[in-house]
């Protein structure tokens, strides 16, 4: 028998659950001012979540999907992208868009069913969250190939989670990226669950960091809640995009910590045990213990922290709001560049 | 001036808009060295590379999603879908993603783009080949749906479309791709978006129609013009949005009206055109609007075909039944 081809997909981690390193730090993890910052921006994002659930609880939102558990892998992203790189998210990404100029306001307003909640003041190219999911990637696709035929030194970012990669968009993508050689980086947040579908259950294949193989170009694993790791691998791939040398897939292998979205009860389909032994695998425990324990951190500051994130919680939550509503022909003003005529007589009834 | 036909008007068109703006990409299967399947994509390539001239691979859902991607990125692609048949598979980038763009983010994000296919029967293709399903999208809010029936209105619906600020589908006839030729002069001039065509004057009934079947209805036009029954014949030309203005102020001149279109009749935007007529001027009416349409039936293979579609004959019928309607 003769192979004609032969793979490999490589696994990354630096950093294990206790906090302990298990190979030497690439470069920028010896900075420890970058690490802190990775860390604040995770433990930020927890907050907020946390806060936007009570919201919720308190029907002061609608339904939200909680990032509890997956921080690092969107604090990642958000801290290795350049500003005027693209990002197209999946729908708990919170931590890349709040680094990425989102504000919790526009997020908030978001989730509560107003699409002012996409307008993104501070960041013009970026995608809203798609609902439809791996549509994005498409999408990202072909933002990765406005940039190549611009000849302009640009990366996309695309999110998707381990139940989309079984959607057809997300192959059309892979086989897009690998054949026009785009500028794009996908990034696979394997939660481990489809709301109540097991992993297990989406796919046979061994990885999902594979699927890059059939386009053509490397996939990788890393360990989704090594926020050092996802950095890393983030680096490298965006530096591979930038310079013209193709599309890289990074699947971030973490657990998926909290319901699917406020209207989900994951206690129906989790195993208690298995999630009691995700909680030992998160990502802001183990970074904190390293950074205690490296002397860069303490308790004051864990405490300040806290507080910090509280005050700008609140801010935003005081200009979610007092964001007065938007007014009812909105519908009409945004379908088109211009309303064609037919449709002034339907604008006329919710004209105040 | 010589004369083309109505695939070389879309060629001349996407050439001229090609050349005067930058942001004009070609996407599409078979588009770039085979000139499209028939042709109207022929010359690009060599004129204008590789780069803006993209053979994508074999996935409608992509084309679709790529070519949003492209537009949010200011870009402008015209992605060309082999057949209509095939579009279905990007019917959710179509329907859920590029009408709303520009909603979804308040204006930040748009999507100026053209889908262009071949569509309607006729032309004893296989199946899938002669779908006629305009009405999905022209139910879509947020989109154009643009038909042109002629050469000249190819080409200057065409400029139109690309140089729209928002998505616009773009049906050609197949069975009019090279039925007629007229000359087309290549100043660049677009023609209106949003806006009927009136082809023939008439004061007796009005015949509203598009697509394909504007050359059975003239032919229609011209048979009952022998019996000094004079039809206004309207080419709705762009049916999302609907120009109902044209259209009333035709049925309040003549008090009748037909509506004649390929696609299956329930639904279709024969239907539509009918009820505002009913809603905005049912007392103007002499007679019921009637419909000549395709049936309510998965268009025949090649065979049948031609027992599928309206004809002159059927809309003259249709004609004398509502002149002789006395209620």
């Amino acid at each position: 028998m003769t192979i004609v081809a032969k793979f490999e997909i490589p696994y990354l981690r630096f950093l294990d659950s206790e906090g302990k390193i298990n190979k030497p730090l690439p470069h920028f993890a010896k900075n420890s001012r970058d690490l802190i910052s990775l860390y604040r921006t995770m433990v930020l994002t927890r907050t907020f979540d946390a806060k936007a659930i009570n919201l919720q609880r308190t029907g002061k939102l609608g339904t939200y999907p909680s990032s509890l558990g997956q921080e690092a892998i969107s604090t990642a992203i958000g801290a290795a992208m350049q500003p005027n790189d693209v990002f197209c998210p999946a729908y708990r990404e919170y931590a890349a868009q709040l680094q990425r100029g989102v504000t919790m306001a526009e997020i908030l307003a978001y989730w509560s069913g107003d699409e002012r909640g996409n307008q993104f003041a501070a960041n013009p190219e970026d995608l809203p969250i798609y609902v439809p999911l791996a549509t994005q990637c498409l999408h990202a696709a072909g933002i990765a190939s406005a940039f190549k035929l611009r000849n302009q030194p640009r990366v996309v970012i695309v999110v998707c989670g381990d139940g989309a990669t079984s959607r057809g968009d997300f192959y059309e993508a892979i086989n897009l990226a690998g054949v026009w050689q785009l500028p794009i980086v996908f990034v696979v947040n394997n939660n481990q669950w489809a709301i109540s579908v097991p992993r297990t259950a989406q796919t046979n294949a061994a990885t999902l960091a594979q699927k890059a193989i059939a386009g053509g170009f490397a996939g990788e694993q890393v360990d989704g809640n090594d926020v050092i790791a996802v950095k890393y691998a983030l680096d490298n791939a965006i530096a591979k995009a930038r310079a013209g040398s193709g599309p890289s897939l990074i699947e971030a292998i973490t657990y998926r910590l909290c319901d699917h979205t406020t209207a989900d009860d994951a206690k129906r389909y989790w195993d208690p045990q298995t999630v009691e032994q995700a909680w030992q695998e998160e990502p802001i425990k183990r970074l904190r213990q390293y950074l205690i324990k490296n002397k860069h951190w303490d308790e004051t500051q864990e405490a300040h922290l806290q507080v910090e994130c509280n005050q700008q919680i609140e801010q935003a939550v005081t200009e979610y709001m007092n964001l007065p509503p938007a007014k009812l022909t909105d519908m009409f003003d945004y379908l088109y560049a211009s309303l064609p005529a037919i449709y002034l007589e339907q604008r006329r009834e919710v004209e105040i | 001036m010589s004369e083309i036909t109505l695939v070389e008007a879309v060629n001349q068109a996407l050439a001229y808009e090609m050349q005067a703006d930058d942001n004009v990409v070609l996407l599409g299967e078979d588009i770039a060295k085979n000139g499209g399947v028939f042709r109207s994509t022929v010359g690009l390539l060599e004129r204008f590379g590789p780069q803006r001239v993209l053979d994508t691979p074999l996935a409608e859902s992509m084309i679709a999603g790529v070519s949003i991607g492209m537009a949010m990125q200011g870009l402008k692609p015209v992605a060309e879908f082999q057949f209509m048949g095939f579009m279905y598979a990007g019917m959710e980038h179509i329907i859920s993603h590029a009408s709303r763009i520009r909603n979804r983010t308040r204006g930040r994000l748009t999507c100026p783009l053209v889908f262009r296919t071949p569509y309607g029967a006729g032309i004893h293709a296989p199946e899938h080949h002669s779908e006629s399903t305009e009405a999905l999208f022209a139910h879509i809010p947020g989109l154009r749906v643009v038909i042109p029936s002629s050469p000249v209105r190819a080409y200057g619906l065409l400029l139109a479309a690309i140089r729209d600020p928002d998505p616009v589908i773009f049906l050609e006839p197949t069975r009019i791709y090279r039925l007629v030729k007229q000359t087309v002069p290549d100043n660049g001039q677009a023609l209106p978006l949003d806006k009927c065509f009136v082809l023939r004057e008439g004061s007796d009934i009005t015949l509203v129609t598009w697509g394909n079947m504007v050359y059975e209805t003239l032919k229609a036009a011209g048979q009952l013009a022998e019996q000094n029954i004079q039809a206004e014949v309207i080419d709705v030309a762009t049916i999302k949005p609907l120009d109902m203005q044209t259209i009333l102020a035709s049925v309040e001149k003549t008090g009748r009206c037909v509506i004649i279109h390929e696609a299956a009749r329930t639904c279709g935007v024969g239907a539509e055109i009918a009820a505002q007529l009913a809603e905005r001027c049912l007392l103007c009416l002499m007679a019921p609007v009637k419909r000549v349409t395709g049936y309510d039936t998965i268009v025949p293979y090649a065979k049948m075909e031609k027992h599928y579609l309206p004809t002159a004959e059927k809309i003259i019928k249709a004609v004398e039944d509502v002149l002789s309607y006395e209620g």
